[in-house]
Formats: structure tokens, sequence, C-alpha cells
């Protein structure tokens, strides 16, 4: 299997604070990676870098062996690295469906147009097929201000997904969902993601999803990796689990 | 996503709006005139706050689109109204296709404060050009159209207006579709989150910079009606106050609707005119007022008397069981 994404010696600093430091890693197409951590290891970090909005003090971040490690947000999300967030990030006076037609004309192949109408029948179309496979058609006309945090956070996945990216990138998918729903939800996210998004990675705290979800584990420490590779060696690692578990006594 | 006109109704509606300028009286034909101006200048700063940008120094594009409409008209004799317009909405459009992608990189006050300090430079520079007027500018001819020359005052008047009231009206509808398309709510979500959008593909700052040369090609056709209705010119068309005049009008209507503009700068003028001729004294205390009532009992400007909301499109009621069986978190 070849690397979507291979990242080789990449360091950066605020300050006196190390938020990575000569990271090297490799993502393999059809993976789905997660990476652990304990607050300030690093991980938003390493998303916010390959995403484009830090660069890198130095080393290379490769999409596909086309190094994007200077490129902007923009130009990372044409490349097909597309991104969810821990806060979603959503325009919340418009409605669901309006939020998943900005993404779809984002994702033309021409500039945006002064008189075709936003919400044309194949965008408005498309906007709920996406919305439905979320299980949110019935939300479509509903301004996001009105809609609870849960299901904010599925509309910001979905909107990661209308570029169909190579990659995807998904920050804490299930933070701010109950304990009683977040397999649930989970599962919503896999099933929906599946057909657009081969390769995921996502960031995650929960060690019961990482378990469940993850098919590889990429633990963090202090903008280092502590450990790489299957989520039932990396979570039972005594180091894993004294430094980002805490499970360890 | 709300229907508003077909726009074969609005044009239907700005040739009604042009006839009826010949049975108004006359002294209502120039306000109609000044306010049809006005709102133009004043939809080009709606059209850049859907980005959430407010220039407070459109008086720039207003003063350029004036000034370039006088000297080209004086040094080449051209003296159509039409022909005027269209080479005011150029000269600023060129102008702002200059400045836009400088100033695109700029948000909130840091952008409003900027287009201000802009206006002031240019106005700054137009009291020290003696070439110009100076200070006291200078005067043009009287406009035609299409070759007419008009002598009598009442068709004069009734000439400018409807020049004046077409091309706000097409400028109008030219906005609503703008508003509708593709970039139009592609604004709309700058105006809320300019990183998403950023990570969505598109280019915040180009967003920007379109809202804000279509801001001055409006500004630059209004100034030369302003230019035409006066036969003169000077720096006062780039002073502060001048641009604030039009945020003024911008605020009473908001952003959500195109109607609202027109009828913010009507209603302005009106009470304006009225304040004025009952209340000579203390007709700036009657327009701040009014401006405070606007503000207090409608935020969102005149526009969202008939602009519903949207939270009022679906009962809470109705929605928020659905997502509680779908298992996400309320």
């Amino acid at each position: 299997m070849t690397a979507v994404l291979s990242v080789r010696g990449l360091d950066k600093r605020f300050g006196a604070v190390v938020a990575a430091d000569a990271l090297s890693l490799d993502i393999t197409a059809g993976h789905k990676v997660s990476l652990i951590g304990a607050n300030g290891a690093g991980k938003t970090t390493f998303v916010n870098m390959v995403t484009g909005y830090l660069k890198p003090d130095s080393g290379s971040i490769a999409l596909d062996g086309v190094d994007i490690a200077k490129l902007s947000p923009r130009n990372v999300a044409r490349l097909g690295i597309s991104r969810s967030f821990q806060i979603p990030q959503l325009f919340i006076e418009l409605t669901a469906a309006e939020n998943l037609a900005v993404a779809i004309s984002g994702a033309g192949k021409q500039t945006l147009s002064f008189h075709s109408p936003a919400e044309a029948h194949g965008r408005h179309v498309k906007a709920v097929e996406l919305l439905a496979r979320f299980g949110l058609a019935d939300q479509a006309d509903r301004p996001i201000s009105e809609l609870a945090g849960g299901v904010r956070k599925l509309v910001d996945i979905a909107m990661a997904l209308v570029r169909r990216p190579k990659l995807l990138l998904l920050d804490e998918p299930t933070s701010g969902v109950s304990a009683e729903e977040k397999f649930a939800t989970m599962d919503r996210v896999i099933h929906a993601v599946a057909p657009d998004a081969a390769t995921i990675v996502f960031v995650e705290h929960d060690m019961e999803i990482v378990n469940r979800y993850a098919d590889r584990v990429v633990a963090f420490y202090q903008g280092r990796i502590l450990a790489d590779g299957d989520p039932h060696v990396v979570l039972k690692d005594p180091d894993v689990r004294r430094y980002v578990t805490g499970s360890a006594r | 996503m709300k229907q508003g006109l077909h726009p074969v109704v609005m044009i239907a509606l700005v040739v009604a709006a042009t006839l009826f300028g010949r049975v108004l009286p006359t002294w209502t034909l120039s306000l109609a005139t000044v306010a049809a101006s006005n709102a133009l200048i004043a939809l080009g700063i709606v059209v850049l706050a859907r980005t959430g940008n407010v220039s407070f120094g459109q008086g720039l594009f207003y003063a350029a689109g004036g000034y370039g409409v006088a000297l080209i008209a004086n040094a080449w004799g051209i003296t159509d109204a039409a022909a005027q317009m269209i080479i005011g909405a150029v000269c600023s459009g060129l102008l702002g296709f200059v400045v836009g992608p400088l100033i695109a990189r700029y948000s909130g006050i840091f952008f409003g404060m900027l287009t201000l300090a802009l206006s002031m430079v240019f106005y700054g520079a137009l009291v020290k050009t003696s070439a110009l007027g100076g200070s006291d500018g200078f005067n043009v001819g009287r406009p035609s159209l299409f070759g007419m020359v008009f002598t009598d005052p009442r068709e004069a008047d009734f000439m400018l207006y409807a020049v004046s009231v077409v091309t706000t009206g097409l400028a109008g509808i030219a906005a609503t579709i703008l508003f509708r398309s593709e970039l139009g709510l592609a604004s709309l979500a700058v105006r809320e989150n300019n990183l998403r959008v950023e990570y969505l593909g598109i280019s915040a700052n180009r967003v920007i910079t379109i809202n804000f040369v279509v801001a001055a090609i409006f500004a630059g056709a209004s100034g030369a009606f302003a230019l035409m209705a006066q036969r003169h010119i000077d720096p006062q068309f780039a002073y502060w106050t001048t641009s604030g005049e039009f945020v003024f009008v911008a605020v009473l209507a908001g952003y959500q609707s195109v109607a609202a503009v027109f009828v913010a700068s009507l209603a302005l003028e009106l009470v304006r005119s009225f304040s004025n001729l009952y209340l000579p004294n203390t007709w700036q205390l009657v327009l701040g007022v009014f401006l405070l009532g606007v503000i207090l009992f409608l935020p969102r400007g005149i526009g969202s008397l008939w602009v519903r909301e949207r939270r009022k499109r679906i009962e809470p009621e109705t929605a928020a069981p659905v997502a509680a069986e779908k298992g996400v978190v309320l």
C-alpha cells in the first residue's frame, strides 16, 4: 500500500514549547488512523500543519508525493485534504443545506458564479443527499444556530466530505457527544464517510472509540511519537499507559 | 433559500417607477433623484457589508467617479448622462480594482478605518490640487441624453430622475441576482467565518475584493449622478461626513434586502426634507432620533420588516424531537 501522506522531520516550536519534534510519519491509503495524546502533546499542531494553517519550522509534508508544507489551507484543501474541527466551524446564520452549498461551490472546478443561484437544483440535491447520509435530511432547511452541538458536528464533517478528499482529518469527532451516543454517532460517521474518504485520521481522547474504530494508533507525547502501530499493541504499551491514557499503575 | 421577485417583475417595477416620475411634483422629482443616487452607493455598501466589512470611506469612489466624469466631460465635451454614468462607474471600478486586493486582507475596524483613511487622503490631495479647483472645485455643463438637450428645467429634472432610477433599479436587480448566487452565499459565509471558507478551498480575499469592486462601481455611478444634479464638483464629495451619510442609509436598510436600501434612502430624504422644512434649527436632532428609533426597534434594518427571520421558518417545537430521535445530543 502506498502512503497518501508522508511527513518527514517535522519541527514546530512556540517559544520554549516544542509542539513537533522531528516528527516522521506515513499514512497509508485506506487506513483509519487515530492520533492520541494528552493535551499539549502536539496532535492538533500536527493537524494544523498538515492542513496548512501552521507552517512547520522545518521538515516536509507530502500528499501523494507533492510537497504541501508551504501551501495555504485553501490550496491544501484543493489538493485533497479536508478536515473537521473539534468545535464545529459553521456558518451559523445559514441553514445546514446552505452550509453544504458553500462547500459544494468551493469544490467546483470554476470560480464562484455571479449569477448561478447558490442552491441551484443540483447543488441542493447533493447537499440534502450528503446530509441524508448522516441522518440529517430533515434538518437541511434549519439554520445552524437552531441545531444542537452533536448535529453541528455531523454537518461539519459532511462539509469536509464534499471534496471527496484523499485524506480526511477529524478532530475529536465524538467530543460533546454523550457516552450513550458516542458509538452510534461514530458508526454513523464511519458509514457516511466511507464512500468519499478512504483514508481517515482522527484525533480522539476516548480509548474505547480508538480501540473500536482505528486500525492504527499514533501516540503523541511532547511533540514526538511515543508509539505507533496496532491499537491492541499501542494501547497496552507501558509508556502510552503512563503518559497518554494515564492507566498505568 | 428564500425566493424573491423574479427579475422580469423587478424590471417592470423599475419601468413603473420611472414613468411615475411624470406625475411627481418637481420638488419631489429632485428629492427622488437624490434618494435613488444615494441608494445606489448605499447598495454598494450593503453588498460589501455582506462579507462582514463596512466601508467608512465610500466617498473615495464617489469623488473618484465624480471627478473622473467632470474631467473627461470638460476635456472631451461628453455631456451624455448615460455615458457620464458609465465613465463614473468605470473610473471608480478601476480604482476599486487597485485598492480592493490590498485592503481585503484586513477586516473589521481595521478595514473600516483604512477605507476612511484612504478617502481622507484623497480629500486632502483634492483640496491641495489647484488644477482641480482646490477646495472650491469646478463646474461642468448641463447633461444631455442620446443627443437630446433639455432646456426646460422640469424635463431636465425628469431626465436625470429617469436615468438615475433606471440605473439604480438595474443595479438593484444585479445585486439581487448577486445575493442569490454562489458568490452571494459565499459572501455571507465569509462574514461569519472566513477561515472555514478558506478550508473549503474558496479564497475569502477574492470574495471580499469582488464585492469591494462592485461597491466601488456603484459609488462611481452615484458620484456621476451627484455631479450631473449639481453641475459642480468639489472635495466635499470625498469628505468623511459624505461617506457617513451613505453608511447611515446602509444601516437603516440592513443587509438582507435590496429593496430596503431604496426604501431607507427615500425615507431618509423625506425625513431630512420635512424636518428641515418644519424644524429648520433642529432637523439634525430629528434625523438622529429617527436613526436611533430604527436601530432600537429594527436592529437588522428596515429590510427585516419583510424578510422573515430564518428562525421563524420552522417551528422549533416540531424540529427538536426529530433530532432527538436521530440519537443526537440536544
